[in-house]
């Protein structure tokens, strides 16, 4: 196919225009450059699940170390202004909890007599950045001048004093990893399964058709709680339950890909290319792989984008109800199950945060996946 | 049909079976209630049987005496538990009177944003669209819990929050003040379940007015000289809307099970929310007939939106 490429030509100031032959995956690339909402969605994207990949980093501490002298201690105040004048190293104070003489309230005061100043790369816990290289570097911490150090807490503490920073970051691998694993577990059976109903019809897509169809009128939410209740009496660890939502996701969500795949397959078999193909004696491996694949591939990579944050949104809803990931593993969804209650979300509205990553991150899969389907779908041939 | 429900059935009954221990766990962990009377409780539920036998046993009673079971926690048909309270007719009111929210919206909306294509207005549409779309409906619910109570203090006004009435309104006969308060307590419901199934819709209508618009009759009436708005809401929205009808009827199934996270949240007495304690009190059959609810659902809907769309377009049959 023919595109259009502007070229600076080494005189700067002639422009000229060259006509170049550009593949389908250029131009997808180029369509796709054009949709904003989805350049912004992917590059939070790649935000998001680096921030999921260099956790321990951003980090400042252990997601499970418990700060029993702060619980539910609320996001530490940074300050920017000193007795005089304003500064741009943010300090903090150290803050100790009272209670309020007559409602008994715990209350975090600030104790201003001494300054712990924000600083970067500070050592802390030691961990293996990306599993595989030790140290204890961190990208935040706070310590005072005589080298005395008090915690910070940017999002707040739970219950345990846990800092929700951290548990947010770490629970964020988990939030991404479902809608990939998912994908991983049920592609392969909506591929092949749809695939062999669309290709060969007849009987064989009679019965797949009606074996899938079960498992499109089973009502998701439902099943899945019932699913999560199931795994937890068995004394799993929170590794394999987890595991164990991962295979209820792909069970409920396959049946829909393989309809898809199959309509795909359908249409593709009866094009010219494929008879052309088996004029030419080729057999029916050859077809599907090198023919009809090729095909479904855009489409099957856009569906897997926009599976992505619908996986998401259900392994929260099932953490928050808590039928899904367990402590002491965490996700978004799970750390949301602390605010069940409204007069908990009254007094520690801090809880509520890790929800808006969730929102921040469906949101932007799913400007990713328009997008990428907008691009792809002029330059596919179905 | 039918098979449908007795595959989908079989299936939900082994992911029961699947749950650890039953209702009589607790019983037998009671020190009080003798050996005797656990076994006896055990034969009663048939909790001895093995799983085909029990599951035979349920269908029988399904099929000869329209016996759903016995729910362990109220000594109830299953019926009387999931429906009872009138929860069925609330599980009806709050999904059907959703749903027409948010096809009041959504269609303006759709047919506002394909013709104002591409413009300012149609990409903060879309964006809105996808936001709603985005956010978990327990979090929405969440959120606006927390903005009535803390930020607002609707409290000090006397309003209530959650569930469908204020105390005192729940005995009471119907009044314009009960329907009020019905209102103000449904209104977090209709927002937090509409704006997810919101984007959805106004993205398929606009995509299909688009699809409509440019097509040749389209230019034939504009080329006659008919105003465009009779252009637009005569000729195209007419067509346009068809695919949508199909919508319809799969849109309120999803709905009924879409919003059981809000209607815990929310603490809405509906049929969601006999299923979420059964299920927490693993009731075995009245989580059973909780899931054919949703199957039956489901397969109905499925089935008006196939009625619904032959109505609507003559030149679609089936055989």
């Amino acid at each position: 196919m023919i595109g259009l490429r502007r070229k600076k030509g080494l005189d700067e100031e002639l422009e000229y225009r060259e006509y170049v032959s550009l593949s389908q995956g250029q131009m997808i690339w180029r369509a796709f450059r054009k949709h904003r909402l989805g350049n912004i969605g992917t590059v939070i994207v790649v935000v998001l699940v680096s921030a999921a990949v260099f956790a321990e980093f951003f980090a400042p501490y252990h997601y499970a170390e418990q700060f029993r002298l702060y619980p539910f201690s609320p996001p530490t105040t940074f300050h920017f202004r000193t007795e005089d004048r304003f500064t741009l190293r943010p300090f903090v104070y150290k803050t100790t909890r009272e209670f309020d003489p007559e409602t008994y309230q715990p209350t975090f005061v600030e104790d201003s007599s001494k300054k712990y100043h924000i600083r970067f790369f500070v050592r802390g816990y030691e961990y293996r950045l990306l599993g595989l290289f030790k140290t204890n570097v961190h990208l935040f911490g706070a310590r005072a001048n005589d080298g005395s150090e008090v915690p910070v807490f940017l999002l707040g503490t739970d219950t345990f004093g846990r800092d929700l920073l951290s548990r947010t970051l770490i629970g964020g691998r988990i939030s991404l990893a479902v809608g990939p694993l998912v994908i991983l577990f049920s592609f392969p059976f909506s591929i092949v399964l749809g695939g062999l109903s669309g290709y060969y019809g007849g009987g064989i897509d009679m019965f797949l058709q009606r074996f899938g169809e079960v498992f499109m009128a089973i009502p998701a939410l439902p099943i899945l709680l019932a699913m999560g209740a199931a795994l937890g009496g068995f004394g799993l660890s929170a590794t394999m339950i987890f595991l164990g939502i991962i295979v209820s996701l792909s069970v409920i969500s396959w049946a829909g890909g393989a309809r898809v795949i199959r309509g795909q397959v359908l249409a593709i078999r009866e094009m010219d290319f494929v008879t052309a193909a088996k004029a030419a004696g080729a057999n029916d491996l050859r077809i599907i792989l090198r023919h009809i694949t090729p095909n479904v591939m855009s489409y099957l990579v856009v569906a897997a984008t926009l599976t992505i944050p619908y996986m998401m949104l259900t392994e929260a809803a099932l953490s928050f109800l808590g039928y899904g990931v367990r402590e002491p593993m965490t996700s978004w969804g799970q750390l949301l199950n602390a605010a069940t209650n409204i007069s908990g979300i009254e007094q520690h509205p801090w809880l509520l945060i890790p929800g808006v990553f969730i929102v921040v991150g469906v949101l932007a899969f799913n400007f990713m996946g328009d997008a990428l389907r907008d691009a792809v779908d002029p330059f596919t041939i179905v | 049909m039918l098979p449908l429900l007795v595959l989908v059935s079989l299936f939900s009954f082994a992911i029961i079976q699947l749950m650890p221990g039953d209702y009589l766990t607790r019983a037998r962990l009671d020190p009080q209630i003798k050996q005797e009377t656990l076994n006896a409780l055990a034969r009663r539920y048939g909790l001895d049987k093995p799983f085909m036998t029990r599951y035979l046993a349920w269908v029988k009673g399904i099929l000869t005496r329209g016996d759903f079971g016995t729910s362990f926690e109220t000594r109830q048909p299953v019926f009387f538990t999931l429906f009872l309270g009138s929860r069925l007719q609330w599980t009806l009111v709050v999904s059907i009177s959703t749903m027409i929210i948010t096809w009041l919206f959504a269609i303006p909306l759709g047919i506002y944003s394909a013709t104002h294509q591409y413009k300012a207005s149609d990409h903060g549409l879309t964006f809105f669209g996808f936001l709603g779309l985005s956010i978990p409906n327990f979090f929405f619910a969440l959120v606006v819990l927390w903005l009535l109570v803390a930020v607002f203090k609707v409290g000090n006004y006397g309003l209530g929050i959650g569930g469908l009435f204020d105390n005192r309104f729940i005995a009471a006969p119907w009044s314009v003040a009960k329907l009020g308060n019905l209102l103000w307590h449904i209104w977090p419901a209709w927002l937090v379940i509409g704006t997810s199934g919101m984007a959805g819709l106004l993205r398929y209508m606009r995509g299909s007015l688009l699809d409509t618009l440019s097509l040749q009759y389209v230019q034939t009436a504009r080329a006659k000289g008919l105003s465009e708005h009779i252009v637009v809401y005569k000729h195209a929205v007419r067509n346009a809307i068809n695919p949508l009808v199909s919508m319809l009827g799969m849109t309120l199934p999803n709905l009924v099970a879409g919003s059981l996270v809000t209607a815990i949240v929310l603490n809405l007495p509906t049929v969601e929310r006999a299923f979420w304690s059964a299920l927490q009190m693993q009731d075995e059959y009245v989580i059973m007939g909780g899931l054919l609810f949703f199957s039956l659902f489901l397969l109905l809907g499925n089935l008006l939106a196939d009625i619904l769309l032959a109505w609507v377009d003559p030149r679609i049959r089936y055989n």
